[in-house]
């Protein structure tokens, strides 16, 4: 079976580093990723099954990782070597399709009792993810006994599994994964709603699909997103934002529909109620401190990393930031739904197979200077990729 | 004598014409046997004594009496004068703001009258400096008057110092500067560069609040204005003038202090004397200071070149000055302004052209943005006609101008906010105004930076583009030669790099072998099209 394999080669990691800091996405040629044939993977216990991966996205922390910058927060988390790919729809031995919810909760490791937080249903806040029979792997993507969707098998729980309705593409099934994310954040900001005012940075595949769900959770507040592409303001509008900026110009719009004065040095006296950062890099994170209405919410669904600020206006202006990692079963149910609505397997702008992994990656890494969304592997026989 | 402006048909002989492109200029070769050109008249000959017609205005006044004999001892009297956006360019020094108010206030002092407020009737505009208004009344005037608080700009946005005065029989909220508005006398004193200008528009408008601006300053009313230099045919006016009548039956007297300037805009110093000059009379002077002035300017940066253009002041000649009651005087003065401005034209055209120069009333000290672009081209240019249209329902106008997608941020902050979000939205000048001027009208940090700084109001921008909705609504198509693409994209108008780019795009709207009408300003033309 040919898989992507991540591999522990920390001189590899380090040129990956190089390379992708002089361009997105080149870490995928000279770093540790590499397509090899591996053996059949155990199933972990009986009840396990296997997925024949159909579509693998490749999301924004599988190229934080390709280009060597992934925080190391993750070591102890991911066990090696590990086959990237959390973003799955597959085919079971039965033949029925299903989608990946990749989080490796107490369950899944065969934990008992589980965790307070997987007891509470809140998987994606799992305590024990380095322990029980499985290897250290927050998710599968990053774990060696799982495999993961950049492979023509890996091997999930039942309960990470989510079927497919008939009527639904794998195109739009694709989607569900990161759809989850963003329907976990709009539940986040719905539940301290409601907001007369949105703003969501970041107008890739993550900030898409956020203003979306956060479309479908609050009809009513205003959504302003920022979008650095036409195509992706274009998408940004269609999928419910109300007004689509450009990132230069965001402070200048919030200033300006708040009624905000302005300091010197540009700072706002107010700001909107919530910001939802789907980049998650320091410049946005910036950005999003400057727009925030005092006793706001800065919601990072973005993967950060090492990130300097300055929290002065933090502290000044009694807002928050909070993180916003992954999603339960309930946002992958809900997810589902908003795929169909919303036909989001338009969102799945190129497929290649693992043969082109590098042009993918490259691909993916630049996807919106290129007028692209998401880009994803594509494992189905040709006779079936028409489903 | 001055030779009156003209019509020229352009044939294989005429040489090419020049063309205003911002802080620049084009030689455009015009095609022969369909195109005119529309020259404006040379300057009138201006008065021999001006501050005797000065006296001779104020005291033998229209349907009024004289003023000495209206200036009394412990009475309230206020003196308001149009603001920095006219004339265009700035005046030479002295001002004739300055000489008449100068008159006035000699009047004032031998009468007695210690209680004098002088107030620069900028309506929404932006401030004057301390220079702009030592330019346009004299460094005496202001010396004497603004330590004490005494000369200062009116604040549309100031609760406190506004007097609600009534409504017209259309409901027209009027609400004008309360120390004018309860003021023994209130003068006014006025330039009026163009047919638009003065008249009851000059308190109704320039001492104003928004809540009263609006009434007139809106899309149905600059549709109906055809065109709004025509006073009897503009909406805009119809309005000024019933709240004319409210302001005068709430007793507050006016007396109209009007004047007009000629054409005199480039003087006779070279090389900007060429820019007045028919095209054929050039001599070889004039040609070589042309050259090299082009030359010139194409090694200067923009910011330098504006600073160049900016400082030019016009030695204009003073050919009226009026005063009494405003509608009588105001009679008077658009003819003279008509004397000036008006040119016969046989008929419409198919496209109209017109090069777009450095200045128009919002930019003075400051950047020619896109919106005031889109404004000077469709609001004033287009509307310099009375009868109709220079070119036809669903031509085509093309402007040259470069366009840039700059803006003066203390100047016009409001306007990088409109073109940034509200034409990012919509051009529709009817959508615009009901989805957004609110938002920009009550926006509290623009009301700040109005009252303040030196910002146009936040609806300015907006007034910018109603200012076009008649030319909008009237043409098939609006071409930008030389622009930046990106501004005049944003701007919903087509961009060329050449003029004849620019006829070729106009054929797919007009068809082949249109006709073509150039009006060459300025100096200030406009046509009568019969």
């Amino acid at each position: 079976m040919k898989a992507l394999r991540f591999s522990r080669k920390p001189g590899r990691y380090v040129a990956a580093g190089v390379a992708g800091r002089l361009a997105a996405g080149k870490g995928a040629s000279v770093g540790p990723l590499k397509l090899v044939d591996v053996d059949d993977l155990k199933l972990p216990a009986d009840d396990w099954v296997r997925l024949r991966p159909r579509l693998a996205g490749i999301c924004g922390s599988d190229l934080a990782t390709i280009d060597g910058h992934s925080s190391r927060y993750f070591e102890p988390i991911v066990s090696f070597p590990f086959t990237p790919g959390h973003e799955v729809v597959g085919d079971l031995e039965d033949g029925s399709r299903a989608v990946l919810i990749p989080i490796l909760s107490c369950v899944t490791r065969g934990i008992d009792p589980m965790c307070g937080a997987c007891s509470a249903g809140r998987t994606n806040r799992c305590g024990r993810i380095a322990f029980g029979h499985l290897e250290p792997g927050l998710q599968t993507g990053f774990c060696a006994d799982t495999g993961g969707g950049w492979s023509g098998e890996l091997v999930a729980h039942p309960s990470q599994l989510l079927p497919v309705p008939e009527d639904l593409s794998d195109e739009a099934a694709v989607m569900v994964e990161p759809l989850a994310c963003a329907v976990h954040a709009a539940r986040k900001v719905a539940a301290s709603g409601p907001h007369q005012r949105i703003a969501v940075i970041g107008s890739g595949t993550l900030g898409l699909l956020t203003i979306a769900a956060l479309r479908s959770e609050d009809p009513f507040g205003t959504i302003i997103a920022t979008g650095k592409y036409p195509h992706q303001q274009g998408l940004a509008k269609a999928l419910g934002a109300d007004q689509v900026v450009s990132p230069r110009t965001l402070p200048r719009v919030v200033r300006s529909l708040t009624g905000a004065f302005v300091l010197d040095g540009g700072q706002l006296t107010d700001g909107v109620e919530v910001v939802v950062d789907c980049v998650g890099s320091e410049a946005s994170l910036t950005q999003a401190l400057q727009v925030v209405a005092p006793g706001g919410q800065i919601v990072v669904v973005g993967m950060p990393g090492h990130t300097a600020l300055d929290l002065t206006s933090l502290w000044h202006r009694e807002s928050t930031i909070s993180g916003c990692y992954a999603y339960t079963r309930s946002d992958f149910e809900r997810a589902l739904e908003l795929a169909q609505e919303h036909d989001l397997g338009r969102l799945v702008s190129a497929t290649y197979p693992l043969s082109r992994s590098t042009e993918a990656i490259e691909h993916a890494a630049n996807a919106g200077a290129r007028g692209a969304v998401k880009i994803a592997f594509d494992l189905r026989k040709p006779a079936k990729a028409k489903r | 004598m001055p030779r009156p402006g003209f019509v020229l048909d352009v044939d294989k002989s005429t040489p090419p014409i020049l063309f205003h492109h911002g802080e620049g200029f084009r030689l455009e070769k015009l095609p022969a046997d369909r195109t005119r050109v529309i020259y404006p008249g040379e300057p009138l000959d201006a008065l021999d004594d001006v501050d005797a017609e000065i006296q001779r205005a104020l005291l033998d006044p229209l349907d009024m009496d004289p003023l000495p004999t209206l200036l009394t001892p412990g009475m309230k009297l206020t003196i308001a004068f149009d603001d920095v956006s006219l004339p265009l360019p700035p005046m030479k020094r002295p001002d004739i703001r300055q000489r008449v108010i100068e008159a006035v206030l000699d009047m004032a002092a031998t009468a007695g009258v210690d209680d004098v407020h002088l107030i620069a009737a900028l309506a929404l505009h932006r401030r004057m400096t301390e220079d702009e208004l030592r330019h346009a009344v004299g460094d005496r005037v202001y010396d004497a008057f603004a330590p004490q608080g005494a000369l200062y700009n009116h604040d549309a946005e100031d609760p406190d110092n506004l007097a609600f005065l009534g409504e017209t029989k259309h409901g027209e909220e009027v609400e004008i500067n309360k120390r004018a508005a309860e003021s023994d006398l209130l003068i006014y004193v006025n330039i009026n560069i163009v047919s638009m200008d003065g008249g009851h528009k000059s308190t109704a408008t320039g001492l104003a609040s928004y809540r009263s601006i609006k009434h007139h300053h809106n899309v149905h009313t600059m549709e109906h204005s055809k065109s709004f230099m025509d006073r009897h045919n503009s909406e805009l006016h119809h309005s000024n003038w019933r709240m004319g009548k409210v302001i005068a039956d709430a007793g507050v007297k006016v007396f109209q202090i009007e004047t007009t300037i000629n054409n005199d805009t480039f003087g006779d110093a070279l090389p900007m004397s060429v820019l007045a000059k028919r095209e054929w009379e050039w001599s070889g002077k004039d040609r070589v200071a042309f050259v090299g002035m082009q030359q010139g300017l194409k090694r200067l940066p923009a910011s330098t070149k504006r600073k160049i253009f900016q400082g030019h002041r016009a030695p204009y000649g003073v050919t009226s000055v009026s005063a009494g009651a405003i509608e009588p005087v105001h009679e008077k003065t658009l003819q003279h302004c008509f004397d000036q401005h008006l040119v016969e034209v046989e008929g419409q055209t198919d496209i109209l052209t017109m090069g777009l120069p450095y200045i128009c009333p919002y930019n003075v000290n400051s950047i020619m943005n896109p919106i005031l672009v889109m404004c000077l081209g469709l609001g004033y240019f287009f509307n310099m006609y009375r009868g109709k249209p220079l070119v036809r329902e669903g031509g085509v106008l093309i402007m040259t101008h470069p366009t840039p997608w700059e803006f003066h941020p203390v100047h016009h902050p409001s306007y990088i906010d409109f073109f940034e979000q509200v034409l990012a939205d919509t051009t529709d000048p009817k959508e615009i105004e009901q989805k957004w001027e609110k938002q920009f009208a009550e926006d509290e940090w623009y009301r700040h930076l109005y009252r303040t700084s030196y910002a146009y109001h936040g609806v300015h921008p907006f007034y910018m583009w109603y200012w076009g909705s008649h030319a909008l609504k009237h043409l098939g198509r609006v071409i930008i030669v030389g622009g930046d693409k990106r501004a005049v994209h944003r701007l919903g108008f087509k961009a060329a790099s050449t003029l004849n780019d620019a006829f070729e795009m106009a054929e797919d709207v007009v068809g082949r072998h249109p006709t073509i009408t150039h009006l060459k300003n300025p100096p200030i033309v406009m046509a009568d099209v019969k």
